[in-house]
């Protein structure tokens, strides 16, 4: 006889106790820690906030004693050279508006193809019978082993022979195509999925093309944006490649935009408020996406590497 | 299927085998051009000499003998080296601490947001914070040091201090991750382990040791592998915030290679450094997942 409300009592033995010392002492650590990660975003915004005229003045101080948005209507480039360099700018001419933009267009034309790509090799990969299949397979997950310092020169004499050194093309080419890790996560996926709907559809006539189309990509929508994030979240991050390929000022991403920002700067003091200024816009995307779907990014991240 | 006829089946199976073609062949392009043939590329360049203008000249095992005799070769893969014992250790145990906090002590998904979120911003971004932060001038680091009345500290500017410097921004930006990771394992161990454990008398102590970290041992390999691979070819932070300096401090080994490459234009030599670089790091792979065991799973 069971009953729902029947006060259970658990064994004494692991009655959770919240304040022992040594939870105390626990959340005290991770409170720490919490504090040691978001000081430095916090010094950030302040920074970003403050007039650069009170710079020496209240440099270690917590909060801004004048507010101002003008650092980053200065870094956008909603100014002109002078205003700017009225306001403590290095006079160095970086237009983030135009990194943003780069940045969000490299992101989104790898995501898009890489993801397209890689869910019709999976599906081929975990679905149809091709000769030479499992080595086909072996050798894409066998890509991922092959460290960047190995093929960045090579890739980079290519893409110059191309012609396509500070171009848009050459920045996404070795990332839009192929990534092991994408065909090898969206194929695990598919092979979870019952064959029986597929086969149906077989029976019905229609082709395996439809079948991909139609019946196993509705499916998968949650793995899709899964992969979709965590290349997404990548790509906005990558700084080596376009670094190596795009330091034109026109197509500079974000990344490459603030480091060149940084070293234009004279020797003695960076431009602190505005490259904070900077530095805020560039991590808003992040922030926001971790408010949006904090969940999805942290399992997404979790699985990434518990495969 | 066997009242199909013979031809039929081998109809459908050909369009079965198009299909697949035609569905990877994008992708293998992709595999091709930008892994395939760069790999065999990069052996085949490190035995030349190459400067990009003139054509590469064959060289046989020059740049590797060369490479031996280098100086700053070898001070690239110590500088490196040191990097790798620098971070790891201190990351993989701070991880764990945060992970173990966070399975005892909350779900919250606002913790584990702020925990993972250094790791979500980019190595430049993440530089660039912390030359701010640790400014010898105007850094809130520096402010409060002085405070405490002691010496300002030079960070990134100082002969003896930069690599320590950029370690501990990378384990800044790097422990929450593992601790995600860490945390994703630890939800994997069944609890009646501990739940037995404790009936038994053991101590929270002897269940970590005894428990928790055996169990933990894939996910200790993966984090291993990945990140002292990773540290091994530190080249961001570098390149943001000292850029090889002072005095060549930092100029681990992927810096090298890459100054080698685009600003003397040995192409050939960079090459050969690299795949000593990446023979090294499979090398330790292999070693790692000998030692630890990997393919073994203690709860199957």
């Amino acid at each position: 006889m069971t009953t729902l409300f029947a006060p259970v009592a658990p064994p004494a033995a692991h009655r959770i106790r919240i304040f022992t010392p040594g939870r105390i002492a626990a959340w005290f650590a991770l409170g720490l820690m919490l504090l040691i990660t978001l000081a430095p975003l916090w010094m950030v915004v302040k920074t970003a906030l403050m007039q650069s005229a009170n710079l020496y003045t209240e440099s270690d101080q917590l909060l801004p004693s004048a507010p101002t948005l003008d650092n980053f209507i200065r870094v956008l480039g909603f100014m002109t050279l002078e205003e700017s360099r009225a306001l403590g700018g290095s006079g160095a001419e970086i237009n983030f508006l135009r990194a943003m933009g780069n940045s969000l267009l490299f992101t989104s034309i790898i995501v898009v193809m890489q993801i397209s790509l890689a869910a019709m090799a999976a599906y081929a990969f975990a679905r149809l019978r091709f000769p030479g299949r499992n080595t086909l397979f072996a050798l894409f997950v066998g890509s991922m082993m092959v460290p960047g310092v190995v093929t960045f020169i090579p890739n980079f004499i290519l893409i110059k022979d191309l012609g396509l050194l500070n171009t848009m093309a050459g920045m996404v080419a070795p990332f839009c195509l192929m990534q092991g890790f994408s065909v090898f996560f969206l194929r695990q996926f598919f092979l979870s999925i019952p064959r029986d709907l597929e086969e149906a559809a077989l029976l019905d006539g229609a082709s395996y093309f439809y079948i991909f189309l139609h019946v196993v990509l509705p499916l998968s929508i949650t793995p899709l944006a899964t992969i979709a994030m965590l290349t997404g979240i990548n790509m906005w991050n990558e700084f080596f490649w376009p670094y190596l390929v795009a330091k034109d000022e026109a197509q500079q991403v974000l990344p490459v935009a603030l480091q060149t920002f940084k070293s234009q700067t004279a020797q003695g003091q960076p431009d602190w408020t505005g490259l904070m200024a900077a530095t805020a816009i560039t991590v808003m995307p992040t922030i926001l996406l971790l408010v949006v779907m904090g969940r999805r990014v942290v399992e997404s991240v979790q699985f990434s590497g518990g495969k | 299927m066997a009242n199909h006829a013979p031809h039929a089946l081998s109809r459908t199976r050909r369009a079965e085998t198009l299909t697949a073609w035609a569905l990877v062949l994008p992708a293998f392009i992709g595999f091709a051009l930008f892994y395939a043939l760069p790999t065999l590329r990069a052996i085949e360049i490190s035995f030349t000499d190459w400067n990009l203008l003139r054509s590469p000249k064959f060289v046989g095992l020059a740049n590797y003998a060369a490479m031996l005799e280098d100086g700053k070769f070898w001070q690239g893969m110590k500088l490196s080296a040191i990097y790798v014992v620098l971070n790891i250790p201190l990351q993989v145990v701070l991880g764990l601490f945060l992970a173990v906090s966070m399975d005892r002590l909350t779900k919250s998904l606002f913790v584990k947001s702020i925990v993972l979120l250094p790791y979500l911003l980019s190595n430049v971004l993440v530089a660039m914070m912390w030359l701010w932060m640790l400014d010898p001038l105007l850094g809130l680091v520096n402010g409060m040091i002085d405070g405490l009345g002691f010496d300002r500290q030079p960070f990134f500017g100082g002969v003896d201090q930069a690599l320590f410097t950029v370690a501990a921004v990378n384990i800044w930006r790097h422990m929450g991750l593992v601790a995600m990771l860490f945390l994703a394992g630890l939800q994997n161990i069944p609890r009646n382990l501990y739940e037995a454990a404790a009936l038994e008398g053991a101590s929270e102590w002897q269940m970590f040791w005894r428990i928790t970290l055996p169990l933990l041992r894939p996910v200790m390999v993966f984090v291993l592998v990945t990140s002292v691979t990773g540290s091994f070819q530190i080249f961001d932070t570098i390149a943001v915030t000292t850029n090889g300096g002072p005095l060549d401090s930092t100029r681990v080994i992927v810096h090298y290679i890459v100054q080698n490459a685009f600003s003397f234009y040995k192409m050939g030599y960079a090459s050969a450094m690299s795949m000593t670089l990446c023979v090294v790091m499979m090398l330790y792979t292999v070693f790692q997942m000998r030692v630890m065991k990997a393919s073994q799973n203690d709860l199957a």
